[in-house]
C-alpha cells in the first residue's frame, strides 16, 4: 500500500499518544520533558504532512514547524535550567518532591 | 511495493518502537538514547517527504542540541547506574487505557474525515523559497514571527542566566 497522508497521520497520532503515556506515568522531570519533546515532534510531523499532501501551493505548515522547533529548543533550555536549579535546592528531580513553591 | 514505501514503513516502525522504549525503560540514560533514535527516524521521514531543509533543522536542533542538553542534565542530576523507581501498576493501567481510548477516538475521526487537496501548482520547498518567504514583509510573509522568535530566544537566554545565578547569590 502506497504510504500517504493517512499513514503519516497514524504515525503522528501514535507518537503523540506515546508521549502522553510517558507524561502520565513518568515521575522524573527529565523523562517528562522527553515525553513533551515526543508530543511536539508529532505535531511537527502533522504540519509537514498537511503541507505536503493538502496544500503544496503554500509553505505555511513548513514555517509553523520551523517556529515550533525554535520554541521547543528555547523551552527545553529553560526547563533544564529550572530542573538543575530544583536539583540543587531539593536534591531530587521527582515531581512528588517538588510540591512547595517559593513562599 | 516500491522501495520508497518499504523505507517509509521501516522509518515509521523505528520511530514508534524507539518512542515506546523511550517512555517505558527504567534507565534514564537509555531513555535519552532511545529518544535520539526516534528523532533521527522523524528526520528520516522528513527526508522521505522531500522536505530536506526541515530534516536538516530537525537533526541540527533536536539531535545535536536538545538531546545533548538532556544527556548533560542527566549527568548532572542522576546517580550513575541507578534505575528509576517502579511505577504503581494501577497508574500504568489507567494511563494505558486513557491513551488507547484517545488514540482510537482520534483514528476513527481521521478515517471518517475526507481531506480535500488543492489543484494549484506546488511550490518546491527549496532553501531559496523558504528564505524569501521567511523575510518577506508583504501579506503572507513571515518577517514579523521571525523577529518575535529572535526576541523569544534572547529572552530564554537571559532567563536561563538569571535562573542559574539566583541560587548562588541567595543561598543561605
Amino acid at each position: 500500500m502506497q504510504p500517504g497522508l493517512y499513514h503519516i497521520l497514524f504515525l503522528s497520532t501514535a507518537l503523540f499518544f506515546i508521549g502522553v503515556y510517558g507524561f502520565l506515568t513518568r515521575r522524573n522531570l527529565i523523562t517528562m520533558l522527553m515525553s513533551i519533546e515526543l508530543i511536539l515532534n508529532s505535531v511537527n510531523l502533522n504540519f509537514i504532512a498537511f503541507n505536503k499532501y493538502l496544500w503544496p501551493n503554500q509553505m505555511d505548515g513548513l514555517f509553523f514547524t520551523l517556529f515550533i522547533i525554535a520554541i521547543a529548543a528555547a523551552e527545553a533550555a529553560v526547563a533544564i535550567a529550572i530542573i538543575i536549579n530544583l536539583y540543587r535546592s531539593h536534591n531530587s528531580i521527582d515531581v512528588e518532591n517538588a510540591e512547595d513553591l517559593k513562599y | 511495493m516500491k522501495g520508497s514505501d518499504i523505507i517509509f514503513y521501516l522509518l515509521a516502525t523505528l520511530c514508534v518502537v524507539f518512542a515506546l522504549l523511550s517512555v517505558t525503560t527504567r534507565q534514564i540514560f537509555r531513555a535519552a538514547i532511545y529518544l535520539l533514535f526516534t528523532l533521527i527516524g522523524i528526520a528520516g521521514i522528513y527526508f522521505w517527504l522531500q522536505y530536506e531543509f526541515i530534516a536538516a533543522v530537525q537533526i541540527v536542533v533536536y539531535v545535536g542540541g536538545i538531546v545533548v542538553l538532556i544527556i548533560f542534565s542527566i549527568f548532572l542530576t542522576q546517580q550513575t547506574g541507578e534505575q528509576l523507581p517502579k511505577q504503581k501498576l494501577d497508574r500504568k493501567i489507567f494511563a494505558a487505557l486513557a491513551v488507547f481510548a484517545g488514540f482510537a477516538l482520534t483514528m476513527v475521526q481521521i478515517y471518517q474525515h475526507t481531506f480535500f487537496e488543492t489543484d494549484e501548482m506546488a511550490i518546491t520547498p527549496t532553501v531559496e523559497n523558504i528564505g524569501k518567504k521567511m523575510l518577506a514583509v508583504d501579506s503572507g510573509g513571515y518577517a514579523l514571527p521571525f523577529e518575535v522568535i529572535s526576541i523569544l530566544l534572547l529572552a530564554a537566554l537571559i532567563g536561563c542566566i538569571v535562573i542559574a545565578l539566583r541560587t548562588k547569590t541567595e543561598s543561605k
